[in-house]
This record gives C-alpha cells, sequence and structure tokens, in this order.
C-alpha cells in the first residue's frame, strides 16, 4: 500500500467524480454508498500505509517518499507528484481520514432531507482529495495545491445554500481573505526556491538546517520566509488579522462547519508551521510573532465568544481560540505539543460541531440560544457527548483536551523571554473558554425551554448521526491519554512518537532539575484544572443558579457587552478601511476609469476609426465597371510617371524587375 | 527592315485605343474587344523586342498571351451571353447590382 499512497487521496477524488458526474440522477441511497465507501476505503488503506510505514520505518529510519510523476521542470526547478509519509503525516493523514469518515457518516443522516445532496457529497469528497495532498506533499508546490483546492472546496461547501445571500457572501468572504494569507504563502515559496533552488521538504530542510541562525530581531532570509509562510498559515487557520471569514463560514451546513472548519482544513496552517519546523527553529523572530499572534487571537476570540448567542457561531469563535493555542505553542517551540492540540482539537471540536448539529436538527433549524434550552432530558445521546467534549475542550481531566492544553501551556512558561505573560494570557483564556464552553451547554441543555413546545417537535438524530457522535466522544476522553503516564513520571509517548520528526528529545538534565520541572508541571496542571472548575462555577452561576443576573450583567457593563456583541467592530472597520477603499478605487478607477474609458475607448477607437475612414473611401467602390477601369488606367500612368520622372524610384523599380 | 521604333509605336498606338475604347464605350462586347486590342498591341511590342534583340524570349512569350487571351474570350464571351440573357441588355451601365 505504502507504494501506492497516491490510492490514498484518488478514492475520494474519484467518489467526488462519480457523484458529481452521475449523482444527480440517483436516488440518495446511490450518492450516500458512493461517498461513504469512497472516504471508506481511503481511511482503510490509510490505515494499511501506516501500518507499511512503521516496518519501513523499523528498518531505514528515515521518513518514506515516493516520487510519482513530474508535474512542472523548468530550468533546475522540479517539482513532482511526491508524496511522503513520516510521523507528522501518520497523524495528519489519521485525523483527516478518519474524522473525515465519521463525519461523512454523519452527514449522511444531516443532509438526508437537503436538497442537492449529490452535490453535497461531490464537494466534500473533494476536500478530501485536497486536504490528503495537503498532507501527503512532499513538496511546497504539491502542498500548495492542496491548499488551494481545501480553500476551494471550502468556498464551495460554505456558499452550498448558495440562494441565500448571506451563504454565497460568506463564501467570497472565506475565498478573498484567504487569497490575502495565500500571496504571503506565494512569496515565501519564491523566497525559499530563490535562497536554495529547491521546494522539495527533504532538500530544502537539510539545506536550511546549515543556513546560520538569525539572531532575534534580524530580519534574513528565513526570517522573512517563515514570516510570509506564517501570513498564509494565519489565513487558512483563521488567525488574527485575518480571523474575519471563519465566524462567517458557519454559514455552510454543519457537518462542513466540523470536518473544514473545526477539524481538519483550519489546522492546515499550523500543519505548514509544523512541516516548516526547521525553517522556524532558525528564526526566533518569526517564533515570536507565532506565539503572539497565536496567544492575542486565542485570548481575542474567547472573549467573542462569551456573548454570542449564535451555538455555532460560539464554536466558531472557540475554533479561532484553539487555533491560536496551537500557533502558541509552535510559537515557543513546542511543535509536539502543538501537534497535540491539533489532534485532540479535531476530536472534541469535530464532536462539538456535530452534537450542536444534532441539536438545531432536533430543533428543526434553529441556532440561537436564547431560544432552547432544557433540551438535555429530550435528546440524551446528544447532550451525553456534547458534555464530554465540552469538559475536553475546558480542560477537564481525564479528558483529552486537558493534557494538550496542558502541555501548550507548560511550554509557554517555561519559553524564555515573556514566557509568563504568554502563560497568564494562556490560562485566562483557558477560564474564559470553561465559561464559555457551559454557557453553551447550561443555555442550551438545562433549565426551562424557551421555544414554544407546541410548534418545535424536539426528536432525537438517527444512528447515523449518533454514531459518529458516540465514536468521537469515546476518542475526546482517550485522545490524551498518549500523554498520560508523563505524570506518573513515564514517558510521553506521543511526544516520543514524533521525535523522528521534530528531533532530539530535550536533552536529559540532571534528576533534580527534572523533578523540578516534573513537579512544576503538576502544580500546572492542578492550576489549569481549577481555572477550568472556576470556569464551570461562574457559568453555573450566572445561568442556572441566577437567570437573569447576565441581563444584568449585560446593562451594567454595557459598552464592554456592546463591543463583544459586535465583535470589537473589526468586520467594520475592515469595511471602512480595506473593503470601501478598494471599491471605490475599483469603481471610479479601475472600471471607469482604465476600462470604460481606456481599454474600451480604444477598442472602440479603432472600431470607430475604421469605420469613418471606410465610410468615406467606400464611394470609389462605385459599382460602376468603367470607373475601375479610368482607377486602373490612372493607377498605370502613376506607377510609369514614378518610374519615369523620379530618378531614385525609377532605379529601384526597374533594379526590381530586372 | 523596318525600324523597331516604328513597330513600338504602332503598339503605344493601338494599347491607347484600346484603352481609349475601354473606357468609353458602353457595349459590353466592344469593352471585350478593346481588351484584345490592348492584348494584342503588347503582343506586338513583344515580338518587335524580341526580334530588335535576336532573342526568342519576347516570342514565347506572346505565344502565352494568346493562349491565355483564348481562354479568357472562352469565359468572357460566356459572361456576356448570360448578361445579355439576363439583363436583355449588354450596356455596362445598366450592369450596376454592385452599386451602393
Amino acid at each position: 500500500m505504502l507504494e501506492y499512497l497516491w490510492i490514498v487521496p484518488l478514492l475520494p477524488l474519484l467518489g467526488s467524480a462519480i457523484n458529481g458526474l452521475f449523482g444527480a440522477n440517483w436516488p440518495n441511497k446511490y450518492v450516500t454508498a458512493t461517498a461513504i465507501s469512497s472516504t471508506g476505503l481511503s481511511f482503510l488503506s490509510t490505515l494499511e500505509a501506516v501500518r507499511e510505514f512503521f516496518d519501513y520505518f523499523g528498518q531505514s529510519h528515515q521518513p518514506f517518499r515516493k516520487e510519482f510523476f513530474t508535474w512542472i521542470t523548468a530550468g533546475d526547478f522540479r517539482a513532482g507528484f511526491d508524496l511522503q509519509m513520516d510521523q507528522l503525516t501518520v497523524v495528519m493523514v489519521l485525523v483527516v481520514t478518519g474524522v473525515g469518515w465519521l463525519i461523512h457518516i454523519y452527514a449522511t443522516g444531516y443532509m438526508a432531507h437537503e436538497g442537492g445532496y449529490y452535490r453535497f457529497f461531490s464537494y466534500l469528497n473533494l476536500f478530501m482529495f485536497f486536504m490528503l495532498i495537503l498532507v501527503l506533499a512532499a513538496n511546497y508546490a504539491l502542498l500548495f495545491v492542496g491548499w488551494e483546492g481545501v480553500g476551494l472546496s471550502s468556498y464551495l461547501l460554505i456558499g452550498f445554500y448558495f440562494l441565500r445571500e448571506s451563504a454565497s457572501d460568506a463564501g467570497k468572504k472565506a475565498f478573498i481573505v484567504n487569497r490575502i494569507g495565500d500571496f504571503g504563502f506565494m512569496l515565501g515559496m519564491f523566497l525559499l526556491f530563490r535562497a536554495f533552488g529547491t521546494l522539495d521538504f527533504t532538500q530544502l530542510f537539510a539545506k536550511a538546517d546549515l543556513w546560520p541562525k538569525d539572531a532575534m530581531g534580524q530580519f534574513g532570509t528565513l526570517t522573512i520566509a517563515c514570516l510570509l509562510l506564517f501570513m498564509g498559515a494565519t489565513g487558512k487557520s483563521a488567525q488574527l488579522p485575518l480571523y474575519v471569514w471563519l465566524p462567517d463560514a458557519m454559514e455552510g451546513p454543519t457537518p462542513v462547519s466540523a470536518l473544514i472548519h473545526a477539524a481538519t482544513m483550519v489546522t492546515a496552517g499550523v500543519y505548514v508551521v509544523e512541516r516548516s519546523h526547521i525553517l522556524f527553529t532558525h528564526s526566533p523572530t518569526a517564533m515570536l510573532v507565532a506565539a503572539i499572534v497565536g496567544c492575542a487571537t486565542a485570548f481575542f476570540a474567547a472573549t467573542i465568544g462569551l456573548v454570542q448567542t449564535d451555538i455555532k457561531k460560539v464554536l466558531a469563535y472557540s475554533t479561532v481560540s484553539q487555533l491560536g493555542y496551537m500557533f502558541l505553542a509552535c510559537g515557543v517551540g513546542a511543535f509536539t505539543a502543538g501537534m497535540f492540540h491539533l489532534m485532540t482539537h479535531a476530536f472534541f471540536k469535530a464532536l462539538l460541531f456535530l452534537a450542536a448539529g444534532s441539536v438545531i436538527h432536533a430543533m428543526g433549524g434553529e441556532q440561537d440560544m436564547n431560544k432552547m434550552g432544557g433540551l438535555g432530558k429530550k435528546i440524551r445521546s446528544t447532550y451525553w457527548t456534547m458534555l464530554m467534549a465540552t469538559l475536553a475542550i475546558a480542560g477537564f481531566p481525564p479528558f483529552a483536551g486537558f493534557f494538550s492544553k496542558d502541555a501548550i501551556l507548560f511550554s509557554a512558561l517555561q519559553s524564555a523571554g515573556g514566557g509568563r505573560i504568554l502563560y497568564g494570557l494562556g490560562l485566562f483564556t483557558a477560564l474564559l473558554t470553561a465559561f464559555y464552553m457551559f454557557r453553551v451547554i447550561f443555555l442550551t441543555f438545562t433549565g426551562k425551554p424557551r421555544y414554544d413546545e407546541k410548534k418545535v417537535h424536539v426528536h432525537e438524530s438517527p444512528w447515523s448521526m449518533l454514531g459518529p457522535l458516540v465514536v468521537l466522544a469515546v476518542l475526546s476522553l482517550v485522545g490524551g491519554w498518549f500523554a498520560l503516564p508523563t505524570f506518573f513520571h513515564g514517558p510521553d509517548y506521543f511526544a516520543n512518537f514524533l521525535t523522528p520528526v521534530f528531533g532530539g528529545a530535550p536533552e536529559a538534565a540532571d534528576a533534580g532539575a527534572e523533578a523540578a520541572a516534573h513537579a512544576l508541571e503538576l502544580i500546572l496542571a492542578g492550576v489549569a484544572f481549577g481555572t477550568g472548575l472556576l470556569g464551570l462555577a461562574v457559568a453555573y452561576w450566572l445561568y442556572v443558579s441566577n437567570p437573569r443576573k447576565p441581563d444584568e450583567l449585560a446593562k451594567s457593563m454595557k459598552p464592554t457587552y456592546t463591543m463583544l456583541l459586535n465583535k470589537y467592530y473589526v468586520d467594520e472597520l475592515y469595511t471602512a478601511a480595506v473593503v470601501r477603499p478598494l471599491l471605490w478605487l475599483s469603481t471610479n478607477v479601475f472600471w471607469k476609469g482604465v476600462d470604460v474609458t481606456g481599454i474600451d475607448g480604444t477598442v472602440n477607437g479603432i472600431a470607430h476609426g475604421t469605420t469613418a475612414i471606410g465610410d468615406s473611401v467606400r464611394h470609389s467602390q462605385s459599382g460602376n465597371t468603367r470607373s475601375y477601369a479610368v482607377w486602373v488606367v490612372a493607377g498605370a500612368i502613376v506607377v510609369l510617371a514614378v518610374i519615369f520622372f523620379w530618378s531614385g524610384a525609377s532605379k529601384t523599380v526597374l533594379g526590381l524587375v530586372r | 527592315m523596318v525600324p523597331t521604333n516604328y513597330y513600338v509605336i504602332l503598339s503605344a498606338i493601338l494599347f491607347g485605343l484600346g484603352v481609349f475604347a475601354f473606357i468609353f464605350k458602353r457595349n459590353v462586347i466592344t469593352i471585350f474587344m478593346s481588351i484584345e486590342l490592348m492584348l494584342n498591341a503588347v503582343n506586338l511590342a513583344f515580338v518587335a523586342f524580341s526580334q530588335a534583340l535576336g532573342k526568342l524570349d519576347g516570342q514565347v512569350f506572346v505565344l502565352f498571351v494568346i493562349v491565355v487571351a483564348a481562354a479568357e474570350a472562352a469565359v468572357g464571351l460566356g459572361i456576356i451571353i448570360l448578361i445579355a440573357r439576363n439583363r436583355q441588355t449588354l450596356n455596362v451601365e445598366r450592369v450596376d447590382l454592385l452599386k451602393l
């Protein structure tokens, strides 16, 4: 299987093509079968490929790499369809195919009564194809193909309900904002090629490893390249200042939000930073920027999430916030912790979205939490699975999020320079996270119903939807246990697993320092757990004990509340600072000026000129044979006259004759 | 022996007559004949120069011209017959479908 690694991405492409071409006339069950089997087979072949990879790695201790065909050659430049597999890829590819498959199964239930069923699965499979290309690619050029492809599928799926204007606008917004980041990514690629003459990961990183490290604040080639790549990552992974598209992307169907805008695509930016970790470790400046942007985004998005009333919007800001944690981890050099959080986040955030989808399904399309309440008794399975995901994201042991978030905060505190600030902000964000997630739980599942019980018939979702919820709930629980032995002086299995990618384990310090570090880690874990409990307590106090309190609080802190409710007016700021000037420039200068006056003017001017000349000359074409004869004779006379009376010309003409 | 000048002058006069008739006559057949006249005027000049220069090139040319003229006469007369049938006239002034 490893030798035929191309099958893994090809299967979803095939499913996409089949459903896209023939699905329109098929009954839903054929479309379902195609979509589920293509992604399921892809997942199974991934499992087999991963098993073979471990055999391969056991013998060669090298990442597996295979060139299938050459895509572009130009001079020294070669970009091939080369796939590779190392431990980092293994984590990503298993998350993508595994979670992707579960979400496909869920979607067959969720989308069962929607129009465009085949179109939805065609797009969703297409997304899987591009995402697999992205994580399996062995060079930046091929990675970029996947990178753009997932952007395209994201655009198509956000705008799935394209008759709704807000949905098609959200799709365009996502695409355009991503393009800004992609611009940086491309420049970064060009710079890397200029500096190293290759885009292939193996060769490039080998060369970059020998490159001298930039000092802090020094903007060498690697620092600039890293910052440009990071710009691409901020676009794709919805970080400040390009995060604005992700909350709007919730216009898409909920399985899409779960798969693309929570579990997989938005982590592509983190993946690129992790993949380029050799470049980043050579540039402390870029690392610091990543850490600051990540930490700031985590905090900033969490504060917005506090007051949102749309259940999916809360989860969207929560995703932005958690992605910020991952970048914080990368920025402080804890690449394994970032990857760990990426994986656990994929489990519990996908679960949160799917459970939210189940709630929305049960409520008949209602997304406003103010119109829910008391659902816990009616949709018990959804309630319990969502509660598990909430415990995971809020960082309660022994759920997955506890271990990964703890690892990130621990690394942040230990990082040199500003570690305390990053840790403090990260911890405070954890408090906010626990608060807003339990707010969702309390508003949705507990208390008295705030909807019209006669109109809304609350019903539990079908098993095709609950099944994936249960599997993901189990994963949200056990997904973090790789790191469990660390607390008992054991090895961190996840970190050890990724060691071949991210380099040697931290040098064994003397026993005393290690014990001190271990004690510190335990204390930090306790602090993080306490923070989570505090968030839970505050949410309980506000939304269960004193249900009127939140409104009073909102009134007493009106300016802050309004600002948060309006998301710090960032969208308005962008509209005023970027969109309006650009629209003005495009309308008045490029459209009315350059296009209408300049380009159209030239083209139409030439046409008008030709018409005018033709109009004046056409009278010579009288249609009278004899007048033509006169013209012929007159012409002959002129030629003869030139030959005889204009000596210079006569020589030339006669010369030609001779 | 007649000097070459004479032939050339005669040729020029014939050609001039042909041009004159071509422009000012209205009857298609007359115009057609004037074309033949011009062709033969040129033929005369060719033969005269061929004789004067002692080369055969000119005479070969004349043979070609005669062949082309014969072909042209066949086609031209065919066209003239069609014009006469369709329009009941041979006046070129009246054959002006292409006129704006």
